[in-house]
This record gives C-alpha cells, structure tokens and sequence, in this order.
C-alpha cells in the first residue's frame, strides 16, 4: 500500500521541474531558421586554401590521405608545366576529393599538411541526399577567390620561385612601391 | 631498404676458409672476404647504409656505416682502431674485410659508432632539401628511414641551403634533382659496372658535386630505370612515375617481366585497378635486381583508349564491325570455322605458356589440323627442325649461372644488349669477373658486344655459316672446354646456320641454348604451338608420341604435318585454307608484311583474339578481347627453359583469358576443350611428362652461298633495339625519347663515298619504299649496312619490304632548305 506522500505530493512535485523551467531562458535553437556561429575552432567542412596571388597552396603531397584514419582523402599529384601552373613549384594536386560519408572531422589531415594548404571551416551543413554529393571534389573544397586573386592556371605572381611563396619574401598585393616586403 | 642477403652463400668455400669475429657480442664465422656490414646483415644486425650494395663493388662514399672496431695485436692483446692520438676511428664496415678474432661494435652496442653515424647523417642532410613531401621517393626512402633510426631528432642546421635549379633531365626519362643526391655513386656505380653505360659521374668537388652527363652525349642506356630505383635517396626520378603516387597507394604484386625472354621477376604496383610502375624484383638466379627499362616502363599498353572491351561480330549487312554478346560471338566464329573448313592458327609470341597450350589443343582437337605457328617473324621449315630436336620440351637447360661459370661463350644471330636484355647484364658480369670469354658471329662490333668485351668474327648477313662452321676448330674459342652457344631467332633467316649450329655443338660437346626474342615464345614452342611439334616437346611425326597425346586429350591427333607462318598466309590467301584464329600478332613483325596483310584480308572467315585494335581486328570477322599479362595469371617459360609463373595483378579486373575464348568456341563446335580456366589448363599441360622418345634429327640444311649485293647497294643486316615501335610500348612519350635515335650504320668508306658526316640524314630504299634515317659508322664491311628493323616509325619490313640480307640503296639526302635561308 502507497503512502500518503506517494499518492498525492510525488506526483505532484513531478511538475514543479515543468513549473521551474517554464520561468527559464528557452535553449532551444531554431535551427535552421536561425542560425548560430559555431565554437571558433570547431572542426567543420575542409578549405583548400590559396596563395594571395589565387595559386593553390596544395602541392599534391598526399600526406593528408596518408594521415586520415577514415581513408577519406584521395588526391593524386601532377607536374606543373610553364602553360599551366596552379601551385608555386613543381608539384600540384590534379585530383583532391574529400569523401564526407567517411570522414569524422577529426582534423589529422590539418595536422599533416605541410603547407597549410588543408584547413577547416566551421561550416557543419554537410548533409545531401546523394553519396555522390557528398564526396566533395577540388572545386568545392577549394577557397573562394577573394579580391586580387585570380583562378589558376597562371604564373607565380608574387616571386620569382617556390622559395620567395614558402619563405614568405614575396610582394603584398598592398606594397605601392611594388617590392619584396620581408 | 636495399637490403639483399649476402650472395656469399652461392658459392660456399671450403669451411677452412672461414673467419671468426665477434660483432656486438656475438661471434659468428663468415667467408673470408665478407664484408663486416654483410656479416652484421647475417646475424641481423643492420648497419645503416647508403652507398653500400650487394651487387656494386665498394666505394665507401657515403661513411654511414660507421661502427667501432678493434683488432687483435701481434701480442694477441685487443687494440681498438684509433684515429687521432686519443680517440677511437670508427671504421666504414662496408669496405672493411673481416679478420680473425676481430671485435666489432656497431652502433646497437658502442655509443662512438652511434654518435659517429649520427654525425655522418647530420652532415648528409645538411644540403638536403627535406622536401619529402614533394618527393617521389618519400615513404620508401632509404634517407628517410634512416633519419629516423640512426639520425638526432633536431635539426641544428640555421643556415641558408645549398641549392641548385630543379630537375635536370639526365635523359628523358631519368631525372635529377641535384639537392637531394648523398654522393653515393650507386648510380655511377651501376652505370659503370653493371650496364657499361658511364656516360654519367659524380663530377665537381666539395659541395658542388653532383651526379652530371657528358654534355655532348645524353645519357643513353637499355638499364637506365635502375638508377632510379637503387639511388637511396630521391635524387633520381622517372619522368613517367613522378608525382604519380605514394607507396602506401600502391598494392605491390610479384610478377614476370612480358616483354622479352630473360623471364625477369618483376613487381608491378597498381592503384586503383591501374598498374602506374613497375620495378625490378630480386631473384639471384635470373635477373638479380636488374631489369630493363621496356621491362620497367612499357606497361602502358593495356590501357590505351584502342583496348578492346567486347567481343564484336562483322555484321552481314553493313559490313562493319558491330558489338555481341559473348554467347553470340561464341556460335558465330563456331560457325564461321566450322563453314570454313580447313583453318590455320597464328598465335604470335606474347602468350603465356597455358594460353599457348589452349590453342595447340584448340588446333588440333577443335580445327582438326597441324597448321598451327607461333612464329610470327621471318622464320624456316630448317629452324622447325632445329627446334623439334634441340630445343621442344628440353627443361631446363643452360642457365644464368651456368654463363657465368662456362669458360667461352658464343653468340649466334643474337645482340643481347638489345634482344635479351637480362641476358646481357648476366653476360657481362661474368665478362667482368674474367672466367668468361665471349665470343659472337656479327656484321660488326656493337656497343653491346664491345661492353661483353666479346670477339667479333665478322659475318655479313647470309654469311655466318663458314664462320660459325669455322669455330669448331677456333683454338683460342676451345668451344670443348666447357663452352656454351646462345642461338638467336634471327638465325633462322640464313639457310643452313642452324645444321651447322647442330653439328657445331655436337662436335665440341658444347651445351646450346635458343634465346628467342619474345616472352612466350619458349613456351609456346614446349606447348605445342608449331606444326610439328606436340605438347611437352613430342615430335608429330612419331606415333607413339601422337598416342601419348591422344591419350590425355580423348581424340586423336591429326597426322597432316602443319604449315608454318608463312605457309598459312599463302594458303589462306590462295584459298586453300577457309580461315584463320590469329592472337596477338603484329602483321608488321612478319617476313613480308604487305603480303600478310593482303592474305589477312583476303582469307575467308578471321577470328581475332586481341588485346588492343590492330591491322588483324580491322579484317576479322569476330573479335575477341583477351586479357594482358597483368590481368590474368600464368606462367612464361624464360630461354633457360625455366617456368616463370605470376599472379593476376588486377584482382578487379575481369578480362578473359585467351583459353577461356578458344573453351568457348571450342564448346560451340562440339568438341570441347576440356578446361576452362588458367589453372585447368596449366594441370592438363603438367600431366605431360618429359618425352623421352625419338626426338626429330638436326636438320641439315646445305649452306647457299649468299648472294652479293648487287652493284650499288647494300646488304643489309638489321635487328629490333630494345626500345623501338611495338604495340606493347606504345603510351610512355618519355620512354620511347630516351631510346637511340634510328640510325643506319655503314662503314667508313661508305660514309666518305656518300659524301655525308655522322648524324646527316640518309635514305635507304628499295624497289617497294623509302626510308629516312640518320647515319652513323661502324665496323661494317663495305657492302654491308646496318638499320633498326622497326624503330622510329620506320619498319623496314613494311616501308621497304627489305629485311636481313635484302639488298638495299643508300643516298644522302640534301640537307634541308631551311639551313640555306639562314645563311642568306
Ligand atoms: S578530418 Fe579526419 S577523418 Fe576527416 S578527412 Fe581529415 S583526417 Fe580524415
Ligand atoms: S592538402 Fe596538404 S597534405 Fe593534402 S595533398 Fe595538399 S599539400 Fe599535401
Ligand atoms: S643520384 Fe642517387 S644514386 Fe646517384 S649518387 Fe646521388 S644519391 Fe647516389
Ligand atoms: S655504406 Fe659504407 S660508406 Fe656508404
């Protein structure tokens, strides 16, 4: 036989959590209505990320795929030629794919990449409808063209060599004066 | 890791003569002579190298291998090796012999070995760029590894780099990026020593020495792709693998090389369901760790976009070429063979040894005749012979080792360098070690033979058979005392070579070997894919043989003897046979190839089995598309005699198999093959035992005095080069780049009587077509020239219908306009 307390508080007191919360500050998000910035360094979409002058930083080097414990990652290299560079030096990446379906966003491929090609956004929207969408081809992954930048294939811009981009002795877009800012 | 066991074991000394040391504690005995760091590798310790090699004599260039040593004095009394009064000098234990009662520490065990290779290392990646990931070699890379285990974590390097521009082109295909190299001199080494080709050293001083050329003269070698893959760091690069992938892409699979008859091991690495290189694989008693570069870069082939995907018919209607399903393809060539009544069987020399025993059952239990030839090249009813009594079903046979241990050898109507590659290597190694004299019949002294060291008895096309009769009695030859004889297949071309090559080895006990040019055509040949010759070497003529055969096979054999290449073509071109199966032929290859073609077109009814779209697919009336090497398994037979099986490399790939074609066919024409698949057919082939019957006699062909040339031309003597035109190296550019540039070679007075220079443009021609090629000189006799058969575009059977012993014209072509309008 119930007690007393358990046949008429307790169900009562069941209701004082809806009670009290009622007279809190909502956490619900509306989402997607609105939409809220995500932790600063939160591990989102990758971004293949360009040199000022639009050259992609990628060299091709596969250190990336080689670190991704998902197997996500497949790039294959090529030579850039005198007509048609896309990288400072000699190697680029022809072929990147991401494949979203695979990787967890852990962010050893950033880790990896030698020339911080390969960085994350906080862009978390990586839902589709099709496998084949959400493996993401160079272009996708590729950073948007900001102002003085200019899609490749085109000359190294900014030096002479591959040496004045990695040492960082190359001409700002800024400099007036047209020479090498240190 | 280069590392290769000690090669000391083969050839075992006498137990007195060897050496007991310790090493990190541990006392071993080792042969006299061995190599500390060979010493160490046998009681698994590992000395950190790089200029080290197994194979190469020892430098001691890089000093990596550094370890701690002590010998014991005349007092018996241990005394560490010293350098400067007061500190111990480690020594290079790849240059350093053992010695009795010696006590060495390496790094594992002395704390000055480690730190002195740890120094040695600091300073060898001082001027290395560290640009791995940009470096084809990165992940595999010897430099890397070693970094890491024998190398300090820091770098305490601040200053600028040495460098130099980016790659230079060694030759087209081998490329240099100077920063990287460690001075090891593997590259020079091998060049020098291996191949015979120096025309690459390590020149400068200090820290400007680097690997160069001879400026004036690429560097031009049959073996090149070796540096690439011995180089320890990723100084040396090929054009065609660069940036192509990482090791940790590749699926690595052991296979044989397909592209001449030396049976190399090669592995071949795929991504991806596509084979992107191959290497050389080590195997001590065929290739070693070399191959060629067509073994190592004309892979290409099997994925050119004129690859055949599906069987096609010939459509009645519209009389092209139209798509089928396999069942169909199956009944209509069953239909078309059956209506065509008597059919001949070419199958080329590109087959494996079980495919090859497909169609020998194919002919004659299916087609019910002996017209069946493997031979696709100039050949003759007097080679048939000589291979029906000294060479079908013989096993193994002289071997590589068997070369390097015999005292001479002789080679007839073959230019290793060029035909046989693997053979080459093997030839001059033992030239090299001084046991072995070599000895060739040839128009002229090669590059080749020179770098054999080898004595030219010079012979001029069609007329070897006086010399090789000649060298029975040759005193300084002493063909007797433990001598071999390499045949190759071109001499079949000169009537009565092969009667004497019989009696010439009959007579001094010589051992012989036939050196084909092609992968299958040793086994082939021990299939039973010649007219005259049954499965396992069983000569057609004999009836117990024929009983033999009939008895695994549940039918009989037919009793026709067969017709040869030639004889099939004629026939099917004058009707008398109906139709054809041809597999992997190469029409251009063949004696005559404008009447091949003809015949092909003409033939009633043509079934192809093919890999790629070809002169022969173009007239067939059903093709089939077959599998390429690396998408099937089976086995080669190398000229040793020796069966080199492989795996299937593409496991994805679902091609068909030529036997899986011919069992289908087979099937449709209600007389069934018996098997179906690789490994059935290769059981059904085993199940031959050697044939220890009458063998079919030597042939003895009389010699026919060759013509001479007549008044104003030239015989000409001609062979393949290994790197020339060929449907299997087509889809490298920079593969075919490094080869030579064609060249017509002629004697001196020759060229003085042209009035042209070494390098001008010549023609060559005949009353059928001309020719273009550049000229070089040679020791050629007057009346005799030299040209690539097929190299450059130029396939002297085909454009000038001319072929070894042909007489040619020879002109200088003016030089051209252009060069007059620069000088206005
Ligand atoms: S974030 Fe992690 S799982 Fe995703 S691609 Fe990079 S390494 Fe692979
Ligand atoms: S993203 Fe970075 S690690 Fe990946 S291939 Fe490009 S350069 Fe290499
Ligand atoms: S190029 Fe390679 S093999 Fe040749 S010396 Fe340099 S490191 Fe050695
Ligand atoms: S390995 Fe001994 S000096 Fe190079």
């Amino acid at each position: 036989m119930p007690t007393l307390k358990e046949q008429f508080w307790d169900p009562v007191a069941g209701f004082g959590v809806t009670f009290r919360t009622m007279f809190r500050k909502v956490v619900t998000e509306q989402y997607p209505k609105e939409k809220k910035p995500t932790a600063p360094r939160f591990h989102g979409r990758h971004q293949l990320n360009r040199w000022p002058d639009g050259l992609e930083k990628c060299i091709g080097c596969e250190l990336c795929a080689w670190a991704c414990p998902a197997d996500a990652i497949y790039v294959e290299g090529a030579s850039n030629t005198e007509d048609a560079r896309f990288s400072p030096g000699e190697r680029y990446g022809r072929v990147y794919q991401i494949n979203y379906l695979r990787c967890i966003l852990c962010g050893l491929c950033i880790e990896a990449c030698p020339t911080r090609a390969l960085t994350m956004t906080n862009e978390y929207e990586l839902a589709d409808a099709t496998r084949e969408d959400l493996i993401y081809e160079k272009q996708d992954l590729l950073a948007p063209l900001l102002p003085g930048m200019e899609q490749p294939p085109h000359p190294m811009r900014l030096g002479n060599d591959d040496g004045d981009y990695y040492r960082g002795t190359f001409r700002r877009q800024d400099d007036e004066t047209g020479e090498a800012t240190q | 890791m280069t590392v290769t066991p000690s090669k000391a074991g083969s050839n075992a000394p006498a137990p007195q003569d060897l050496v007991t040391l310790t090493i990190d504690g541990i006392e071993t005995s080792v042969p006299k002579g061995t190599l500390v760091i060979r010493a160490a590798e046998q009681i698994g310790v590992q000395i950190p190298r790089f200029c080290d090699h197994p194979l190469l004599a020892p430098v001691g260039a890089c000093r990596q291998c550094l370890v701690e040593v002590a010998m014991p004095g005349p007092d018996g009394e241990l005394r560490t090796m010293m350098g400067p009064p007061g500190r111990v000098k480690p020594q290079a234990s790849c240059t350093l012999p053992v010695a009795e009662g010696m006590q060495v520490k390496t790094q594992l065990t002395s704390p000055i070995a480690d730190k002195a290779q740890q120094g040695v290392m600091e300073q060898l990646l001082i001027n290395h760029p560290l640009d791995c990931p940009v470096c084809d070699k990165g992940g595999e890379c010897p430099l890397q590894n070693q970094a890491m285990t024998n190398g300090r974590g820091e770098s305490r390097f601040q200053e600028v780099k040495r460098t130099f521009p980016k790659p230079i082109n060694i030759s087209a295909q081998v490329l240099l990026d100077r920063e990287r190299c460690v001075l090891c001199a593997r590259c020079t080494r091998f060049s020098e020593q291996v191949a015979g080709d120096p025309f690459i050293a390590l020149v400068e001083r200090g820290a400007l020495q680097q690997v160069g050329i001879y400026e004036k003269e690429p560097y031009r070698s049959n073996f090149s792709g070796n540096v690439i893959q011995i180089c320890p760091v990723g100084a040396l690069t090929s054009a065609d693998y660069r940036f192509r992938a990482r090791p940790f892409d590749l699926v690595s699979t052991p296979s044989v090389a397909e592209h001449d008859s030396g049976g190399a091991a090669i592995r071949v690495d795929h991504r991806r369901g596509k084979v992107v290189r191959r290497l050389a694989w080590n195997d001590p008693e065929v290739n070693e760790e070399w191959i060629t570069d067509k073994d190592r870069f004309a892979f290409h082939y099997a994925n050119r976009p004129d690859r055949l995907t599906h069987p096609q018919v010939r459509d009645g209607e519209t009389g092209e070429l139209r798509p089928a399903s396999w069942p169909e393809a199956f009944a209509v060539a069953a239909r078309g063979l059956r209506a065509a009544g008597r059919v001949g069987v070419l199958t080329g020399g590109r087959l494996t040894r079980e495919d090859a025993y497909g169609y020998a059952k194919f002919a004659r239990v299916a087609l019910g005749t002996n017209d069946i030839d493997f031979r696709s090249r100039p050949a003759s009813a007097e080679e048939e012979q000589f291979l029906a009594s000294r060479v079908a079903g013989r096993g193994l046979g002289v071997t590589y080792t068997d070369l390097e241990r015999a005292n001479a050898v002789v080679l007839l109507g073959l230019e290793p360098e060029e035909e046989a590659g693997t053979l080459f290597l093997r030839l001059r190694k033992a030239y090299r070690a001084g046991g072995t004299r070599i000895f060739a019949v040839a128009p002229f002294t090669s590059n080749g033979l020179r770098k054999l060291g080898a004595t030219v008895v010079k012979a001029a096309p069609g007329e070897e058979v006086p010399a090789i009769e000649q060298l029975a009695h040759d005193g300084e030859l002493a063909l007797d005392g433990g001598g071999v004889i390499l045949v190759g297949e071109r001499l079949a071309t000169v009537p009565g070579a092969l009667s004497a090559v019989a009696v010439l080895a009959s007579q001094t006990g010589a051992r012989l070997a036939w050196v084909p040019r092609r992968a299958g055509d040793r086994g082939a040949l021990d299939a039973g894919c010649l007219g005259s010759v049954l499965p396992g070497g069983r000569p057609l003529a004999d009836a117990g043989a024929r009983v033999d055969v009939g008895a695994v096979w549940g039918s009989t054999v037919p009793t026709v003897p067969g017709r040869d290449t030639d004889g099939i073509l004629a026939a099917a071109a004058a009707g008398e046979l109906g139709g054809l199966v041809v597999a992997g032929v190469d029409l251009d290859d063949l004696a005559d190839p404008t009447a091949a073609r003809a015949a092909v077109a003409s033939a009633g009814f043509v079934v192809s089995l093919e890999l790629r779209a070809s002169a022969v697919t173009e007239h067939a009336d059903v093709v089939f598309p077959v599998a390429p090497v690396a998408e099937k398994p089976g086995s080669f037979v190398s000229w040793e005699g020796r069966v080199r099986p492989f795996e299937k490399v593409l496991e994805g790939s679902n091609a068909v198999p030529d036997v899986r074609v011919l069992a289908g066919i087979a099937d449709e024409l209600g007389t069934p093959l018996g098997f179906q698949t690789i490994e059935a057919a290769a059981a059904e082939l085993d199940e031959f035992a050697s044939w220890d019957g009458e063998r079919a006699a030597d042939p003895t062909v009389a010699a026919s005095p060759a013509a001479p040339a007549p008044a104003g031309s030239h015989r000409l003597a001609t062979w393949k080069t290994m790197i020339g035109d060929g449907p299997m190296q087509d889809g490298d550019p920079a593969y075919h780049a490094s080869g030579p540039t064609p060249t017509v070679l002629v004697s001196a007075a020759t060229l003085e009587s042209l009035g042209a220079a070494v390098g001008d443009q010549v023609e060559l021609s005949t009353d059928t077509g001309t020719a273009v090629l550049a000229v070089g000189v040679a020791d050629l006799a007057d009346d005799v020239v030299w040209a690539p058969t097929s190299s450059g575009g130029v396939n002297l059977g085909r454009d000038l219908g001319a072929g070894a012993g042909s007489a040619v014209r020879l002109s200088l072509v003016p030089a051209a306009a252009p060069a007059v309008q620069e000088a206005m």
